[in-house]
C-alpha cells in the first residue's frame, strides 16, 4: 500500500505559488484576448462582404479543428524558421492559446447572435436604428445572456488548457509541480496537489456564474 | 391604377416590383396615400401585400421602382445606388410600423421599449423621453404598466406597447402588418380600437388586415391584391359592399363583411 506524504510539499510551497500566479495570469490573458479574437471572428462570420466571411471562417476551422498542442510548437518553432518572427515562450503560448480559445469563442458569439429572433432587427430597423445601433442595443443584450453558460465552459477549457504551455518551458503551474515532483520523487502527492489547486479555483467560479445566471434569467 | 388625385399625397409607390429569386412577389404596383388617410391592404397569403407594406418603409429593398414618403424619394432597379445605412435608418424613423407578433424587445420595460426609439434614434434626453414614453403609454391605456416587463403582458397589451413604441417616433405614416392575426380573439378589439381612435386622428395609415369588418368601417380606401398584383382598389365600403372583380368577390365570400367591429372589452 502507498504510503501518502504531503507534508513534503510545504517545502516547495513558493514554487507551487509562483507557478498558480502565472496559471492565472494566464488565464487572465487568453480570456480577454480570446474573447477579443472571438468578437472578431464573430462579427466576420456575419459579415455582408464573402472576403470577409471566408477569412473568418478559415480562421475559426484552422484554430478549432488542430490540437492546442500542436499549435503551441508550431508558433514557438516553426514560426521563426517560416516567418522570421521570433517570439519568447510566453508570447507564443499566450498568442496561440488566444486564437484558439478564439476560434470556439466565434462559434458561441456567433451561434448566439443568429439565435435572436430576426423580427427583433427589424423592430430596431423599423424605429430607424442603424444596423449598428440595433446590434449594441437590441440583438447583443439579449444574446449575451444566451451565450454567457457556454462562454463560462469555454473559458473552464481554457483555464485548463493553459497547463499546456508547460511543454515551451512557460513556468505555471503545471511546469513547476514537474520541478517538484523530479526533486522530491513524490509525483503522486505533487499532481494530486495540481488537480486539487485547479479544482479550488474553478468550482468556485462555477457557482457564482450559475448565481448570475439565475439573476439574468428573472429580467426576461 | 390608381385614381387617387394627386393632390398632396403622402405615400406614392410607382413601379414597384420585388423578387425573392425566381419568385415575384411584386409586379409594377402603384400606390397613393393621401395625407391623414387610411388604406387598408387585403388579400390571400401570398398575395404580397405585407411585402408591399415593408417595401413603404424600405425593411424589403425593392428591385424596381420607386417609393416616397411625404419629401423623402427613393428609386430603385438599374443604375441606382442602394441608399446607405445612415440614410435609410433616417428615413424609417419617420414610418412608425407594428408587426404581427409585436416584436417587443423582451430585455426592456414597457416604458425603456417605448423610450428606445426617441432615446437612441432622435438622441432626446432621457427625462424628455420618458415623459414623451409615459404619454404614449398613456394613449394607449397602459399607463400603469409602464415598469413591467413585455412577458408579463396580454397579446393584446403588447401590441398596444408596440404602438406606443412606434408613436413615441412622431412618424409621418403608420404601418401596421397584420397586428391582430396572432392575438386571441377577445383581444383583437382593444388593439382595433387604438388604431381607429389614431385614424381619426388624421394618422396616415397603411393597414394589411384581416379585419375586413375593421377595413370596412376604418379605412378610406382598400385594395385587394393577389399574386403581386392589385386586383381592386376603390373606397373602402365600396369595394367590399359591391366588389367588382370576380376574384375580390370570391375572397370576400369568406369574410363577414359588416356589423360592428369588436368591442374593446367582450368576447366576440
Amino acid at each position: 500500500m502507498y504510503q501518502w506524504d504531503f507534508g513534503i510539499l510545504w517545502s516547495y510551497r513558493w514554487l507551487f505559488l509562483n507557478g498558480l500566479g502565472v496559471t492565472v495570469g494566464f488565464t487572465v490573458v487568453i480570456v480577454v484576448c480570446g474573447l477579443l479574437f472571438g468578437l472578431l471572428g464573430a462579427f466576420g462570420s456575419l459579415s455582408r462582404f464573402k472576403a470577409i466571411r471566408l477569412a473568418a471562417l478559415a480562421f475559426i476551422e484552422a484554430f478549432r479543428c488542430t490540437p492546442i498542442l500542436v499549435q503551441l510548437i508550431w508558433f514557438y518553432y516553426a514560426l521563426p524558421i517560416l516567418a522570421g518572427v521570433e517570439m519568447t515562450p510566453i508570447t507564443a503560448s499566450a498568442l496561440a492559446l488566444s486564437l484558439y480559445g478564439g476560434s470556439f469563442y466565434s462559434e458561441i458569439i456567433r451561434g448566439g447572435i443568429v439565435s435572436i429572433d430576426s423580427g427583433q432587427s427589424e423592430a430596431g430597423a423599423a424605429l430607424g436604428m442603424t444596423p449598428i445601433q440595433t446590434m449594441r442595443r437590441i440583438v447583443l443584450p439579449q444574446a449575451i445572456k444566451r451565450m454567457i453558460p457556454a462562454l463560462m465552459n469555454q473559458s473552464i477549457i481554457q483555464f485548463k488548457n493553459t497547463s499546456l504551455v508547460s511543454v515551451l518551458a512557460v513556468p505555471d503551474l503545471v511546469y513547476q509541480s514537474q520541478v517538484a515532483a523530479h526533486d522530491s520523487y513524490r509525483p503522486l502527492e505533487t499532481y494530486t496537489a495540481v488537480a486539487v489547486a485547479y479544482a479550488a479555483i474553478l468550482i468556485p467560479l462555477t457557482i457564482i456564474v450559475r448565481r448570475g445566471e439565475k439573476r439574468l434569467a428573472v429580467s426576461e | 391604377m390608381s385614381e387617387t388625385p394627386k393632390t398632396t399625397s403622402k405615400i406614392e409607390i410607382r413601379g414597384l416590383r420585388k423578387s425573392f429569386g425566381s419568385n415575384e412577389v411584386l409586379k409594377n404596383i402603384n400606390l397613393d396615400v393621401a395625407k391623414g388617410g387610411v388604406v387598408a391592404l387585403i388579400g390571400p397569403s401570398g398575395s404580397g401585400k405585407s411585402t408591399l407594406l415593408r417595401c413603404i418603409n424600405l425593411l424589403v429593398v425593392p428591385d424596381g421602382g420607386s417609393v416616397r414618403v411625404g419629401d423623402t424619394r427613393f428609386a430603385f432597379g438599374e443604375g441606382t445606388k442602394l441608399p446607405d445605412v445612415k440614410t435609410l435608418a433616417g428615413f424609417r424613423a419617420t414610418t412608425g410600423m407594428v408587426f404581427q407578433h409585436f416584436n417587443l424587445f423582451p430585455h426592456m420595460t414597457t416604458l425603456q421599449n417605448v423610450m428606445e426609439g426617441p432615446v437612441t434614434v432622435r438622441r432626446m434626453a432621457r427625462a424628455d423621453a420618458e415623459k414623451l414614453a409615459r404619454e404614449q403609454l398613456a394613449k394607449v391605456g397602459l399607463a400603469e404598466k409602464a415598469d413591467q416587463y413585455p412577458a408579463t403582458l396580454s397579446g393584446g397589451q403588447k401590441q398596444r406597447v408596440a404602438i406606443a413604441r412606434a408613436l413615441a417616433m412622431e412618424p409621418d405614416v403608420m404601418l401596421f402588418d397584420e397586428a391582430t392575426s396572432a392575438l386571441d380573439p377577445e383581444l383583437v378589439g382593444e388593439v382595433l380600437s387604438v388604431m381607429q381612435r389614431l385614424a381619426s386622428e388624421g394618422m396616415t395609415m397603411v393597414i394589411v388586415t384581416h379585419e375586413i369588418a375593421f377595413a370596412r368601417e376604418v379605412a378610406d380606401r382598400l385594395i385587394f391584391m393577389r399574386d403581386g398584383v392589385v386586383v381592386e382598389e376603390g373606397p373602402a365600403r365600396q369595394v367590399i359592399d359591391n366588389p367588382q372583380e370576380a376574384a375580390t368577390r370570391a375572397f370576400l365570400s369568406h369574410f363577414h363583411r359588416t356589423g360592428a367591429l369588436p368591442p374593446a372589452n367582450t368576447v366576440s
